[in-house]
């Protein structure tokens, strides 16, 4: 490499954690009546998440809509109320700390929304909208405020005058550059960045992720990346956890996860996903799923992917509930068959691509001459 | 009163002639802050039984030109100029009622969401024997018998019962197959499918694309694919038409494009995406800046602000699209090297 050599940061695995969830559960209430509200049920968004985010580490967190991996990002930010488990946030358990204590601890925990046009005070100008965090939080005079908030326009990408206008005079992109500035406003260290990159066209995304990347490097941050576009979230993160309906599936090192996944549901999504070549793409073919995601309302017994996996088996899927375990270093999955599927000796079945996992027809047999 | 109108008697379009030939078509919009000239003299065909993709991001006219081509542009929208020829007829003067027979019939057209284009007050069976009644003037009876095979064919399972469900009965996947069920009603010749799979997650993608690539392998009809994703356009198109501030700045069978591309919006895009089956660590190369706005008739090159390759020409007139390979065409005055893409990949970690 030339001049530019980047500043070596420790990104050593044993950084230490940062964050460590165990048996996260969030379930939200169904009610029903007008005058009686009886408690009829719960949806089960977040049903016994275990997971670590080490110091200086993206984690990326995918899955497709439903799957829970938002409300995973926002309970550990206490936004939601986990309903079970613990939450340690740098060796403090923040699960049922009130809310005036844990505001304190706010700074050091930001977030980074899909939308940031819903997520921008429209009445606001970008500089308060950057600067009201410092302020409330006490880490500059009014003085330094404005200072600071230009260096991070600058910082961002944005340009100076920006500090005097308003959200609608920015682009998509330049809104989510505001809206990162005001994550990092406050020199925080975990930031939960929920699909920010979603709403934004191919040629920007790559912009924001690359500031994302060398913010990551200048601030010493750590990311839970949240997304459902895995080639995206494969090319930030250091490690991936793939969530189904609820819970992790799978927990892999970003490098083996498309050379080597073991979740039946890993399998699947990666099939299915496009590869922007068509040389590639008409010698793959995907391996389709039966169905639709069934409501984590009413998940299903044993394992909750046996309604749609492609390797079911007639025993343990359907009664037994997968632990998540080690297979190798670093590479966890929760399926009772995942050295089978490994090792080829368990084979996708072909199914149709139907929508609702219904009583299938009983395979028409001839009868004997 | 139109159920006695027999349905016009279909001519088969002579080999190789194209199905569909729009010629140096032009939309503007009016505005508060003045014209938007939104799609800016773009040409191009599509032959019976082919998939032609339209890729571009957001405002960049691929989706205006295929509402200007159906007669369904906005009311501020306006064809400034060009021809639509259809089967050799221009759609773009016809009056409505005549365009009717023809939207749904002869070109059908789903859309990304799904929700907004089904009538949430009716049942899905009744939507379906609706474009049968209208253009067939089916019975009820027959009506209801085919919604079924309709509804069959693109794999909602007890299709019979599912007909007396509204939408919101059906999820996001299922409403996709119910609009493609309409719009296969009429067996039409083209399908415009306009971001058909983006409201959608990626299994339930891969479930929508199957059925619609053994829809045009099967019953040869042409497809229309709009979208901003790379990868659906590699695993669907022949031919791919990239689109950027209302004008086709390349266009070519889908090899040449995304193994050689040549022009520098299309490189830029391919250099922007991480892809899955390749070494992570590269950095992304993004298009710096942003599209500007189209108040301005185009009088250089749309792209050249953002442009690495930009050269005084590209400042001073509009680029025309010109052959550089045989099907290949780009509208760049200084195109990238045909090597460029395959080189810049090479030398990744």
């Amino acid at each position: 490499m030339t001049a530019t050599e980047p500043v070596p940061v420790d990104l050593s695995p044993d950084g230490g954690p940062l964050v460590e969830v165990e048996d996260l559960k969030v379930w939200f209430p169904i009610r029903s009546g007008i005058v009686l509200d009886r408690h009829v049920g719960d949806v089960k968004a977040v049903d016994g998440v275990s997971l670590t985010i080490r110091r200086g580490e993206t984690l990326g967190l995918v899955g497709e809509s439903g799957c829970g991996k938002s409300t995973v990002g926002r309970a550990l930010l206490r936004l939601y109320e986990p309903t079970a488990g613990r939450i340690v946030v740098n060796g403090r358990d923040i699960t049922t700390l009130p809310e005036k204590e844990l505001r304190p601890l706010r700074r050091t925990m930001q977030m980074i929304f899909q939308d940031p046009y819903a997520s921008l005070n429209p009445r606001h100008s970008v500089g308060r909208l950057i600067g009201e965090p410092m302020r409330v939080h006490g880490v500059a005079s009014r003085r330094e405020v404005d200072g600071r908030v230009r260096e991070l326009l600058e910082r961002v990408g944005l340009p100076r005058d920006a500090v005097s206008r308003y959200p609608h005079e920015f682009s998509g992109g330049q809104r989510q550059r505001i809206g990162i500035a005001r994550a990092v406003a406050l020199n925080p260290d975990f930031i939960v960045a929920d699909e920010p990159v979603s709403a934004l066209d191919v040629s920007i995304q790559a912009q924001i992720i690359n500031l994302m990347e060398s913010l990551q490097d200048e601030f010493e941050l750590t990311y839970l990346f949240i997304a459902h576009d895995l080639a995206v979230v494969r090319h930030i993160s250091d490690r991936i956890a793939v969530m189904y309906l609820g819970s992790i599936v799978e927990l892999s090192p970003a490098d083996e996860l498309y050379t080597g996944p073991l979740h039946p549901y890993t399998i699947s999504l990666l099939s299915a996903i496009p590869i922007p070549d068509p040389v590639v793409e008409r010698a793959r073919r995907p391996l389709l799923l039966a169905g639709d995601l069934p409501s984590p309302a009413n998940p299903p017994s044993g394992c909750r992917f046996h309604t749609r996996c492609p390797f079911v088996q007639p025993t343990r899927c359907r009664d037994e509930r997968p632990e998540l375990r080690t297979l190798s270093s670093g590479h966890s999955v929760a399926c009772h068959w995942a050295e089978e599927v490994r090792a080829g000796t368990i084979r996708p079945h072909a199914q149709e691509p139907i929508f609702e996992p219904g009583p299938q027809p009983e395979p028409y047999l001839p009868p004997p001459v | 009163m139109s159920a006695t109108v027999p349905a016009p008697a279909r001519r088969t379009v002579e080999d190789g002639a194209p199905l569909l030939a729009v010629e140096d078509l032009r939309v503007h919009f009016r505005t508060e802050r003045g014209t938007v000239h939104a799609v800016n003299g773009i040409s191009f065909d599509i032959r019976p039984g082919e998939t032609l993709g339209i890729v571009g991001e957001s405002g960049c006219g691929k989706s205006v030109s295929s509402l200007a081509i159906m007669g369904l542009l906005a009311a501020n929208g306006r064809v400034a100029s060009g021809r639509a020829l259809f089967d050799g007829r221009d759609l773009l003067p016809l009056r409505d009622s005549e365009l009717r027979r023809i939207r749904g019939r002869e070109i059908a057209m789903i859309f990304q969401d799904p929700m907004t284009s089904l009538n949430p007050v009716m049942t899905i069976g009744s939507q379906i024997r609706e474009a049968l009644q209208t253009h067939f003037g089916m019975e009820r009876k027959p009506a209801d018998t085919r919604a079924t095979e309709l509804l069959d064919q693109v794999g909602i399972p007890s299709a019979r019962a599912r007909l007396k469900d509204y939408p919101h009965q059906f999820s996001g996947g299922m409403r996709q197959r119910a609009m493609i069920a309409i719009a296969l009603a009429c067996e039409p010749r083209l399908l415009i499918a306009d971001e058909p799979t983006t409201a959608l997650d990626v299994t339930i993608q891969a479930q929508i694309l199957e059925l619609l690539r053994a829809l045009v392998t099967d019953r040869g009809t042409a497809l229309m694919l709009i979208t901003h994703d790379l990868g659906v356009v590699a695993g669907m198109c022949e031919r791919v038409n990239v689109m950027y501030g209302g004008t086709i700045v390349e266009t070519g069978a889908a090899e040449q494009l995304f193994g050689r591309p040549r022009h520098p919006y299309t490189l830029g895009l391919l250099q922007s995406v991480p892809r899955l089956d390749e070494a992570r660590g590269a950095k992304l190369r993004p298009i710096e800046g942003a599209p500007r706005d189209q108040l301005q008739e185009p009088r250089a090159c749309p792209f050249q602000p953002r442009c690495r390759y930009e050269v005084d020409q590209s400042r001073q007139e509009l680029p025309p699209l010109v052959e550089i390979e045989p099907g290949h065409h780009v509208a760049c005055f200084n195109p990238v090297p045909a090597d460029e893409w395959s080189r810049s990949r090479a030398v990744l970690p």
